[in-house]
């Protein structure tokens, strides 16, 4: 594969589907979705990665947002000349920077949940905010959270149910915000492509 | 029969794991051993917080360690806070926090109003989504040494210069010290809001307040 793709783990698995379903010759290489709740590691992390990388691709490319990095995976793109996925967060790539922003405007207690984050809740949100071990922390965490707005890639049964249960143990009322992958779909469109300078060959079709 | 030396690393070893009803046991013990306050406070809890912290840093601990450290604390100060004041000691200073308007993140700013309040510092929370009209109120009100802003995202990062913009309005700047914190928060960042200090964390601010309350107090003639 020409290009290779270091992704956030918390959205890897829908950009390996589009990059598959729209056949981009893209290695998708996803680093440990646990760095969401540490994202001071982040641009270390996708540094050490893309340099790896770098030695048997001709582009390297970086599927994450800023992420709560502040800047600093700006810095390690703008060093090592790679490009990034455009916004703050990954919600951005599913809602839209507006639309999320407007959300976020109406009600400054909203708890974003994404498929992955319903699917992994009991992990990535229980566990690793320590509410397994002390459910007292509940209200340190969530008592200004007024709402939980689920962007919903792909809204199936089973995630509903997940999803559901997840804004119960967090004590808010869930809304159900359909995304599908659009935009997420549009933004890997336009990063890839750009990628793609210095060689005639683009990776998109 | 526990003796003080025992109280105090029981306090400092239960304050860093956390366990709140034991440090609450341990003040009591100290207290029916006739140990001062401020020796529980400034011999066991706060340091121990203070190693809390520096685990953070390391990637030792995480939030959590971090929080049921800090309820640890909060329940002895509430013990301990009516007898700290019957003591007469002065206060370092008092200090006004918020949350900025438009973000509800404060479990950055809980700590450190822990860690102020165990330095000596009255502290005056005024919670989050703080809008810069109720800090010029709460200035007016409180007369605070110290007001702080605290931001966590990005997009409410600029609600700095507005309280920054409303303290000027009201005449106040020159009144009270400004300092600014949260997770994007840099130095950079407080020198382009003209804020007058930031800290990264919590036993930093600690002693950036004491600093600039020293600063500023050296300044006024006697």
């Amino acid at each position: 594969m020409p290009v290779a793709l270091v992704a956030c783990g918390a959205i890897a698995q829908p950009v390996a589907e589009i990059v598959e379903r729209r056949g981009w010759p893209v290695a998708v290489h996803p680093l440990p979705p646990l760095l969401h709740n540490q994202p001071h590691l982040i641009a270390d992390e996708v540094r050490d990665l893309a340099r790896a990388l770098a030695l048997c691709h001709e582009t390297v490319a970086v599927a994450y947002a800023d992420c709560g990095t502040y800047g600093a995976l700006d810095a390690v793109c703008a060093e090592l000349g790679l490009r990034r996925l455009p916004g703050l967060h990954c919600y951005d790539l599913f809602a839209g920077e507006s639309r999320l922003a407007s959300f976020l405007d109406d009600e400054p207690g909203t708890y974003l949940l994404t498929d992955f984050l319903v699917r992994s809740f009991e992990r990535t949100v229980v566990r690793e905010l320590g509410l397994d071990r002390h459910p007292e922390l509940r209200e340190d965490y969530f008592r200004h959270y007024t709402r939980a707005v689920w962007l919903a890639q792909d809204p199936t049964p089973e995630l509903r149910a997940l999803a559901d249960g997840a804004a119960a143990t967090l004590g808010l009322p869930l809304t159900v915000v359909e995304t599908g992958h659009r935009r997420l779909e549009a933004a890997l469109e336009a990063l890839l492509g750009g990628s793609a300078a210095g060689t005639d060959s683009a990776p998109l079709r | 029969m526990t003796s003080p030396d025992e109280v105090l690393q029981g306090l400092y070893d239960e304050t860093l794991v956390g366990n709140a009803p034991r440090v609450l046991e341990l003040t009591e013990e100290g207290l029916a051993l006739g140990m001062e306050p401020q020796s529980l406070l400034f011999d066991a809890l706060i340091p121990s917080l203070e190693e809390v912290g520096a685990r953070f840093e390391r990637g030792d601990f995480f939030v959590p360690e971090m929080l049921i450290a800090g309820r640890a604390m909060a329940g002895a100060m509430e013990r301990l806070r009516p007898l700290l004041a019957e003591t007469g000691v002065e206060t370092v200073g008092k200090f006004l926090m918020g949350t900025v308007k438009g973000d509800v993140h404060d479990i950055g700013k809980n700590l450190v109003n822990i860690m102020l309040e165990g330095a000596g510092f009255e502290v005056i929370d005024l919670g989050v989504q703080v809008a810069p009209e109720k800090f010029v109120a709460a200035i007016e009100e409180h007369q605070p040494d110290i007001v702080g802003f605290s931001a966590f995202l990005t997009t409410t990062m600029p609600m700095f210069k507005a309280n920054m913009n409303a303290l000027e309005k009201a005449g106040m700047r020159d009144q009270v010290i400004v300092m600014v914190g949260g997770a994007p928060v840099t130095q950079e960042y407080a020198d382009a809001v003209g804020a007058d200090g930031y800290a990264a964390d919590a036993s930093a601010t600690v002693k950036r307040a004491k600093a600039l309350l020293h600063e500023k107090r050296s300044k006024v003639p006697a």
